[in-house]
């Protein structure tokens, strides 16, 4: 395997890090007014991310930090490109974020009504666009682009009420998997729709779909792991649902990249796009370093807000 | 106004915006683990910290609100440069890149992940191991400023790379993260960080000695002050430092920058210092930027000649009025601000404890806030507007960085957007922190056992 498709793959790992863990958060977000029906509710379910939005929202830093530094023309051509979506994802971020952050330090019912709105909005289109922005880089069309956004959407808030459901007790647990139950009759046949019809639309720059075995096996399995991970929450398997919806959302995002490869934009391949390879050895040499560092403290993060999260009445 | 300007001036505004919050990010992050140490510290071998701790939440608080301005800010800085400056990224992307990823994944995600510990693990964490997870954030946003000023400082000295078809191509990563231009101004940025914190706390003791007067809580405020005012000292003298070492370096590698600063026109040996147009200090500039009465420091005129033989005809002069007067503003208001925290020391001194604070330096305190903020926006301003006509000095013009397929009307519109988020924000912020300003302290529980409900309750949050 060469630098380069190496660094294709490690790209592809911090997307999809960024799209699992992000994906809850998004989902927990847009799904915010409807499990709550108190205050106390609303707090509860905003603190099960609480403490991790933040160190999950980095995997997207990096991973397009990482791309500037592996594949600059990739970077540059795909943000100048998607721009005006762009903006709208970062403003949903700034939102969201300054909503996460402020909801706890105002006074006023207003401005907590605000500082949710921010939480929603700023995590439905981000939800929305990113797989509108992967859809678009993939098939170059509007049609391409309204299904990415529909499916990522849905996944994100299926895995959002999932993880849920995982995170509290009481109503609001009960709520989560009825909410779960219902965007997975969405998302499931959204999936069942969009993932296998891929090939079938790829005019322009996935090669030759059925000659690739991976993909075809990527796909089935992100159809499988979603399809489980709604038999598994009515089944009350809170646990494996959420490791079967993060399932989906990594096969999926393994499918994507995989069609990405190698040709990620019209005129643009993997191979013209890279940096040299003294800078891929150092980046390699960086991510052998640090990732492993970095995925040990946060899954520690996780270890120590591991008890569901009750109901206050204070 | 075409694309170029927009896209410049939505550069200029949101990263000057991003940096309001930056230092406090750095600075105040510094000092509440100050705080928590100490009080950690004292409480472990049983003595009352309660003081200790009730500063530790306020500041952390204002931290707090302060600290979520600086990322979700942060995040249009890095897709910035690919969406209004592709050719731009395209051309450094393989030297340039590398210390922002470094930044992300050493830095950011230290950041980031264990302030998310810090904020809710009040109850949850061990002392001792809550106050490593400050520290580690606190170290991590630090390192953050060493490796993006490390990416900054190559655009102004671009070292350890070659130029292949078209890209910079980086051949020696240690060269790129120990460029002299980097070992001067990560120091000098980090260090103005200090004082623009220390000036916040100081303001906001001061502005809480006015309201209380001697009584209430007036000794916690001492107590920051006083800390605050030892961080703006010591910080001001190392800012002072390597500004003096900045100067000497921007002799040897941006002379147009140095000249514009100055207003000097022409190659001068024994160059003058003017203060302001009109008075001229003889010798002054030539013994501060190179240590030597005597030494030639090149003026704009002859720079220009010598950079249109070299790279071809076009306007090489950066704005002048603008770089001018950012030079003297940054001096002026920066050590203004450290001249205050000198006088507050004197005034505080060991023999005077008991003594209350003159009300018209707590008024004076209030100004700490402002004074550093504009220094060090006016010093940013002054590193950047002076380094155009280049992105990359000597390589590449800004002109020739920008997107060619982003539209005017893009540009218009998401500046546009920016700009009335931004403000919206701003006003946000400002009346957010005034207010638990205001409120100060909250005060201690009687009771600290904490009840199983209780300890899921994050401490300063929801």
């Amino acid at each position: 395997m060469t630098l380069t498709t190496f660094w294709f793959i490690v790209i592809a790992f911090l997307w999809t890090g960024y799209f699992v863990l992000e994906g809850f958060d998004f989902g927990v977000g847009a799904l915010l007014p409807l499990l709550s029906r108190s205050d106390a509710d609303r707090r509860q379910v905003i603190t099960t991310i609480g403490p991790v939005w933040d160190g999950n929202e980095v995997w997207l830093i990096t991973a397009v930090g990482a791309m500037f530094a592996a594949f600059p023309a990739w970077y540059a051509h795909m943000l100048s490109g998607f721009y005006l979506p762009l903006f709208l994802v970062i403003i949903g971020l700034i939102v969201r974020g300054v909503g996460l952050e402020w909801r706890g330090k105002v006074t006023s019912r207003r401005e907590l009504a605000l500082c949710d709105a921010g939480i929603v909005a700023g995590s439905v289109i981000p939800a929305f666009l990113w797989g509108a922005i992967f859809g678009h880089m993939l098939y170059g069309t509007a049609a391409a682009a309204a299904v990415g956004g529909a499916l990522s959407l849905t996944m994100a808030t299926l895995h959002g009420a999932v993880f849920v459901a995982l995170r509290t007790t009481g109503p609001v647990r009960a709520r989560a998997r009825r909410a779960a139950l219902l965007v997975s009759a969405g998302a499931v046949p959204l999936a069942a729709v969009a993932l296998p019809s891929l090939p079938g639309s790829s005019a322009l720059t996935v090669p030759d779909w059925s000659a690739s075995p991976f993909l075809w096996a990527s796909a089935l399995a992100a159809m499988a792991t979603l399809a489980s991970g709604t038999a598994l929450i009515w089944r009350r398997r809170e646990g494996w649902a959420f490791a079967a919806t993060a399932g989906a959302i990594v096969f999926t995002t393994a499918t994507l990249f995989g069609a990405l490869w190698p040709a990620p934009m019209p005129g643009i391949t993997v191979m013209e796009a890279a940096s040299a390879p003294y800078t891929l050895t150092v980046l390699t040499w960086l991510g052998v370093i640090a990732l492993p560092g970095v995925i040990a403290y946060q899954a520690w993060t996780y270890w120590v807000f591991r008890r569901r999260v009750s109901a206050r009445s204070e | 106004m075409d694309a170029l300007d927009l896209a410049r001036w939505q550069f200029g505004v949101t990263t000057v915006y991003h940096f309001l919050f930056v230092p406090l990010t750095i600075g105040l992050g510094v000092f509440v683990a100050g705080l928590q140490t100490a009080w950690y510290r004292r409480t472990r071998k049983g003595g009352d910290g309660e003081h200790l701790l009730r500063l530790t939440k306020f500041f952390g608080k204002l931290f707090l609100i302060n600290f979520a301005m600086g990322v979700v800010t942060g995040i249009v800085q890095e897709f910035q440069f690919g969406m209004n400056w592709s050719q731009y990224s395209i051309f450094v992307g393989d030297v340039f890149g590398a210390p922002l990823a470094m930044e992300a994944l050493l830095a950011f995600f230290l950041e980031s992940t264990f302030l998310g510990l810090w904020i809710f693990g009040w109850e949850r964490l061990p002392r001792r191991v809550h106050l490593a997870c400050l520290w580690a954030a606190v170290i991590g946003s630090n390192l953050s400023a060493y490796f993006i000023l490390a990416a900054n400082a190559w655009m102004k000295h671009p070292v350890g790379y070659e130029v292949v078809g078209g890209r910079a191509r980086m051949t020696d990563l240690w060269a790129v993260l120990t460029n002299s231009t980097a070992l001067a101004q990560v120091p000098h940025v980090v260090a103005g960080a200090f004082v623009v914190a220390g000036g916040f706390v100081i303001a906001v003791s001061g502005y809480r000695i006015l309201r209380e007067g001697s009584g209430g809580t007036a000794g916690l405020w001492r107590t920051s002050l006083r800390g605050a005012l030892v961080m703006t000292a010591i910080a001001g003298i190392v800012v002072a430092g390597t500004g003096d070492q900045s100067a000497r370096l921007l002799r040897e590698q941006q002379p147009m920058k140095l000249a514009a600063a100055e207003g000097l026109r022409h190659d001068t040996s024994g160059a003058p210092f003017s203060v302001v147009p009109g008075l001229e200090v003889p010798d002054l500039l030539s013994l501060l930027a190179a240590h030597d009465p005597q030494a030639v420091v090149q003026g704009m005129d002859d720079i220009q000649r010598r950079y249109a033989a070299s790279f071809g005809p076009a306007d090489y002069t950066p704005n002048l009025p603008v770089v001018f007067w950012s030079f003297r503003v940054m001096i002026v208001f920066g050590m203004t601000t450290v001249g205050l925290s000198v006088l507050g020391l004197w005034l505080t001194r060991r023999r005077r404890r008991t003594a209350a604070l003159p009300r018209w330096f707590a008024r004076l305190c209030v100004l700490a806030l402002p004074l550093p903020t504009v220094a060090i926006v006016a010093g940013w301003l002054l590193s950047e507007i002076g380094r155009q006509p280049w992105t990359v000095q000597g390589e590449l013009m800004t002109a020739a960085s920008v997107s060619p397929g982003v539209s005017l009307i893009e540009v218009a519109a998401t500046l546009a957007g920016f700009t009335l988020l931004y403000g919206v924000l701003a006003l946000a912020e400002g009346v957010l922190l005034m207010r638990h300003i205001k409120a100060g302290p909250e005060p201690m529980p009687v009771e600290p056992v904490p009840s199983d409900e209780a300890r899921l309750t994050p401490t300063l949050m929801y």
